[in-house]
């Protein structure tokens, strides 16, 4: 029984130490393990220009303008604090719409993010069409949460 | 092919990613079903085999 | 405990549990399958793309949960030395891989559309490639050894090391930003998918489950017949080199 017991206690306590060590580095990476920065992120830490990054954030409403060549598309990313202006010119994901969570990456130029990647965020959300026409109607519906 | 069946299998122009993707289940569980099927088949005839000859 | 541990009582109990589980499986599957493809509607933002997610999120489910077995049976292995419990834990690596596969391959199905790519190194996506690989060093280990103890015993290890991933993988959604988006069944607040989709996931779930199930108990019952066959093989030699040896001995002097 005591041979079992020490057993039990070196397989607990390497799993805890394997936990623990495993918290601290993860928290001490934590920043390079973001996917991408919000806008405000993006105001109080300034990022060199030329750098590529990626900004997450919705697609703000009625900011969505396609140009005369059919391919490009400007808009503006935010995060309802502050706003990142966007320039696109390529395919834009089936869920690419005005309110809906984005990542872009790119290059900042004068304060406008050229990106060469526009991915969409999906939320939790799984729902049928009718159900949502719904909400919509019984105003319960909320336009996209807040990304974080 | 009549139109529903046709439509069905369109997915809503989504057919080249959902049935890839219902391809790919059946293709890894079937896999394992046989694969596993078959060892245990096999592990069973020898082991027949084996209490077959040493009880003669 | 050990009364379940037993290698015989084992062989009884899975034989009578075996047929009604895969029986239960096949029918779960079948019905899930029909759900997912006839009954369920389309979402509003991802039209019928959401049907993958029927095959995508059990997967996902299954890959994590059979870790999680893999390692109880594995610290029960080391501290306990139960005889079943590496065979458990031999047997379920295989089928978590398959899991955790088609998780990565029917995901990177749904991503290319819906988010505009394949893949992604998000915290999310990396944590379950992990996993991938934790099983098959899992599996390469186990095997490189000449003596099963030995390989057995390496591999408990590994697999106990492995468990660090999976609380990585439920909460790096929560964790940090990903591209990855947030559970919506396992969630405080409640499931965020309308019950018409709910319903037939969960028909799914339970049919991997049991799916998973069934595939264990084969595969345990493989690897005991084998041990049993090695078993009778090293007798039937040892019989043989007595009869060999023993005219002679007696011949001596």
């Amino acid at each position: 029984m005591t041979r079992k017991r020490r057993r039990l206690i070196a397989v607990l306590a390497g799993l805890g130490m394997l936990g623990i060590a495993t918290g601290l580095v993860l928290s001490a990476f934590s920043d390079n393990l973001v996917f991408f920065y919000s806008p405000t992120d993006l105001k109080t830490k300034p990022v060199p220009p030329g750098r590529r990054l990626r900004i997450g954030g919705l697609v703000e409403q009625a900011s969505v303008q396609h140009e005369a060549d059919g391919k490009t598309v400007e808009f503006r990313v935010t995060d309802g604090k502050s706003d990142v202006p966007v320039v696109f010119s390529g395919a834009l994901p089936d869920l690419f719409r005005e309110g809906q969570g984005v990542v872009v990456e790119g290059r900042l130029a004068a304060g406008t993010l050229r990106a060469d990647t526009v991915l969409a965020k999906h939320d939790e959300r799984y729902m049928p069409p009718e159900v949502v026409d719904a909400l919509k109607k019984s105003g319960h519906w909320q336009e996209g949460e807040a990304q974080r | 092919m009549s139109p529903a069946v046709a439509k069905f299998l369109a997915m809503g122009g989504y057919a080249a990613y959902v049935w890839p993707a219902y391809a790919a289940a059946v293709a890894v569980l079937g896999g394992l079903l046989l694969w596993s099927l078959g060892a245990y088949r096999r592990s069973r005839r020898e082991l027949e085999r084996l209490q077959r000859e040493s009880g003669r | 405990m050990h009364r379940f541990a037993n290698p015989a009582r084992f062989m009884r109990l899975s034989a009578a549990i075996m047929p009604w589980c895969a029986a239960l499986a096949a029918v779960l599957l079948g019905l899930g399958l029909y759900l997912a493809l006839f009954v369920a509607p389309p979402d509003y933002q991802q039209g019928e793309d959401v049907r993958i997610m029927f095959i995508h999120v059990p997967a996902a489910w299954m890959a994590s949960f059979v870790y999680a077995l893999m390692a109880l049976a594995s610290a029960v292995a080391i501290i306990w030395r139960h005889p079943l419990a590496d065979i458990a834990a031999q047997s379920a690596a295989p089928l978590g891989a398959g899991f955790t596969l088609l998780c990565l391959v029917t995901g990177s199905l749904w991503g290319e559309r819906m988010w505009g790519t394949w893949w992604v190194w998000d915290a999310r996506l990396t944590s379950v490639l992990v996993l991938f690989f934790l099983y098959l060093g899992y599996i390469a280990l186990v095997n490189a050894f000449d003596e099963p103890g030995r390989g057995a015993r390496a591999g408990a290890i590994l697999a106990l090391v492995g468990v660090v991933n999976l609380p990585i993988i439920k909460f790096s959604v929560d964790w940090w930003n990903t591209l990855h988006q947030p559970a919506s069944v396992f969630r405080l607040g409640g499931p965020t998918i309308a019950p018409s989709m709910l319903w037939p996931l969960l028909v799914m779930a339970l049919g991997f489950m049991l799916f998973f199930a069934a595939l264990l108990m084969v595969r345990m019952r493989t690897a005991l017949i084998a041990a049993k066959v090695r078993a009778l093989r090293l007798a039937e030699v040892e019989r043989h080199a007595a009869a060999v040896l023993t005219p002679r001995q007696a011949a001596l002097p």
